[in-house]
């Protein structure tokens, strides 16, 4: 199994390295989802490098283990960047990130091999389903694993969510966890002007869900809540983590606004974000014409 | 070369595809401890009682949320499961056909979408239940295997089929009883078409329940001096394209025939193998650009030009094309 980091401060360092990750990708395609790659740093980083138990070499099943699953499927930049970090793929492949032959398509995708990933996402409300699926799958075979669902909040308008949170508390999967990135942006604008998701606590508790809420962009919060998360097996009770957090949080320009949904920044932002995210770990060096080995048309 | 006959093709009772459905989970259940049986709320419509009888913790009811069905199998077969999606086939593709290009066409999930009470013999539910253009929409999904069989034996042999059959497909059945004659331990061979007659003056295919109208037209044909290739193309894709061309080469013209619109379904594959390898007369006994109504299974469709009657007069027609 792969080795945990307990350590708060190594997280967060890893969490500005995924960052700096996340603008050079988006900035070098010019295009992809930044704002809501950078509300998610601190779960991603803390689910793939404290939380989640994982085997050396990734085994599509899980079984007896952890499994996560991105329904928000557009925030590809900050899943392929701890990934890659994680040890799933070289680094360097993030050099090919929604380009020609590529694995790291703009949304993530089983059908170009790509270890890490479990199904496609990216067509909001799906990927829930999915993860909910597994999570029954663990408890027929008594399997010791958690499923983890991350979903945005806008997201939460899509009615395929509302079947799976129907379904989820009465099939008593305590395996699943779903957190909510509750930066309250959507493409086009706030959600409380777009479709008011009104006492977001209450709609999931009166579904029959343990609800927490935590700040998402506080590494130690998360990390407590996603581990807490992993106490209440036996409880028949599946946790919704609503986590609030700043869209494009960690660079300033981009903070708390939904116009960095989908938007790449160009040489000048990059820099002006770069300068904001200490160089951790090291970049990975950006090839133009990076193709992957592994990619089946390579 | 044994001269098969089509007279030497008989009902040996009547049953429904669904009721085949229904036996074939449950052996497949049996056979296999990965096989997980669905329901979104229509579990006896779908025959799904001995399954779950004998294996309660292997069903999984959905209620009816269709959408949430099609990704749980995705999250179940996933995680190694053999999930069987059970519904009716309206709800089975058109309501979830995103749900199912995503989450496990596109995803490669191995699910069994099985669908009942598929086109016109829905019957008197009226054209909100009957769906006409689930072929046409799960065939044009890459990777997608599409099924739709002839009777109650070969449902049940399809399913078996299905559980040693890697990747997702789509499996279509109808509501009515349905005269059966295939054989009750024939195996199913996905991609295979059957010739049940041999003949050399015209080609008749058709998919599904239409085969046996089909078999019916070809019995009448025969009877007027016409020698009649009557191909069952169960398996709509992949297309059994050597099957096709063969007996499009003997004879020189041909007439298809499904529940279906005759946009996108069967018609579409068989001509468009023709148009590619052979250009033959042909003609379609299908419905026409139009949505079903209510009524009882065989005045539909008689009313929609599905019957036997409309299989002889398109065959008499292309028959005067053929040069």
């Amino acid at each position: 199994m792969k080795e945990k980091i307990t350590d708060i401060g190594e997280l967060k360092r890893i969490a500005t390295q995924v960052r700096r990750d996340i603008l050079r990708m988006v900035h070098y395609v010019s295009s992809g989802h930044p704002g809501g790659s950078l509300s998610c740093t601190e779960l991603l980083t803390a689910l793939y490098f404290r939380v989640m138990d994982q085997s050396d070499d990734f085994d599509m099943t899980a079984k007896n283990q952890d499994a996560f699953f991105m329904s928000n499927g557009h925030i590809s930049p900050v899943l392929y960047s701890v990934l890659a970090r994680r040890g799933y793929f070289h680094l360097d492949e993030l050099s090919s990130f929604r380009k020609l032959n590529s694995r790291l398509q703009g949304h993530p995708t089983t059908h170009e091999g790509l270890p890490g990933i479990r199904v496609s996402t990216g067509s909001l409300g799906q990927g829930l389903s999915v993860g909910v699926g597994m999570a029954l799958a663990k408890k027929m075979d008594r399997d010791s694993g958690f499923v983890f669902v991350s979903t945005g909040d806008g997201e939460l308008d899509e009615g395929q969510i509302w079947e799976a949170a129907l379904f989820a508390p009465h099939h008593k999967l305590d395996n699943l966890i779903v957190i909510v990135d509750w930066n309250g942006q959507q493409i086009d604008g706030p959600n409380d002007k777009i479709l008011n998701l009104g006492d977001l606590e209450g709609k999931w508790r009166s579904f029959g869900w343990r609800v927490v809420v935590t700040d998402g962009n506080d590494m130690e919060s998360i990390v407590r809540a996603l581990e807490e998360g992993k106490t209440h097996r036996g409880t028949e009770i599946p946790t919704v983590i609503l986590m609030r957090t700043v869209m494009g949080q960690g660079v300033d320009f981009m903070m708390g606004t939904n116009a960095w949904h989908g938007k790449a920044p160009n040489k000048e932002q990059l820099e002006r974000g770069l300068a904001q995210l200490e160089e951790t770990l090291g970049d990975y060096v950006y090839d133009e014409n990076y193709q992957s080995p592994q990619h089946k048309h390579a | 070369m044994h001269k098969m006959n089509i007279n030497d093709i008989v009902s040996t009772g009547s049953k429904a595809t669904r009721d085949g459905y229904g036996e074939g989970i449950y052996e497949a259940g049996k056979r296999n401890p990965n096989v997980i049986a669905m329901a979104a709320d229509l579990l006896g419509s779908l025959k799904l009682e001995e399954f779950i009888e004998a294996f309660p913790e292997r069903f999984v009811q959905m209620g009816i949320s269709e959408a949430n069905m099609m990704g749980v199998a995705a999250g179940l077969a996933t995680a190694g499961k053999i999930p069987f999606t059970g519904t009716f086939a309206n709800f089975s593709t058109g309501r979830v056909y995103d749900q199912i290009r995503q989450s496990i066409a596109y995803s490669g999930k191995n699910v069994k979408i099985c669908a009942s009470h598929a086109g016109l013999t829905l019957g008197e539910d009226g054209a909100t239940h009957q769906i006409l253009e689930d072929i046409g929409l799960m065939r044009m999904l890459p990777g997608m295997t599409v099924i739709c069989p002839v009777d109650a034996n070969q449902t049940k042999q399809a399913v078996l089929a299905l559980v040693d059959h890697v990747g997702p497909a789509y499996l279509r059945f109808g509501r009515p009883n349905w005269p059966v004659f295939t054989g009750v331990d024939t195996p199913f061979v996905i991609g295979k078409a059957d010739r049940l007659g041999s003949g050399t003056d015209i080609s008749l295919f058709a998919t599904g329940l239409m085969v046996w109208t089909m078999v019916e037209a070809a019995k009448i044909l025969e009877s007027q001096g016409i020698s009649v290739d009557v191909i069952s193309v169960p398996t709509i894709k992949p297309l059994d394209e050597g099957m096709i061309l063969d007996s499009l080469a003997k004879t020189g013209c041909a007439v298809v025939c499904e529940e279906h619109q005759l946009n996108g379904g069967l018609c579409d594959a068989i001509a468009h193998v023709a148009a590619k390898n052979n250009p033959t007369p042909m003609e379609f006994v299908a419905v026409n650009d139009s949505f079903g109504e209510s009524g009882k299974p065989l005045d539909l469709l008689k009313k929609y030009g599905l019957d036997a009657d409309h299989i002889v007069r398109a065959a008499q027609s292309v028959l005067k094309r053929k040069k």
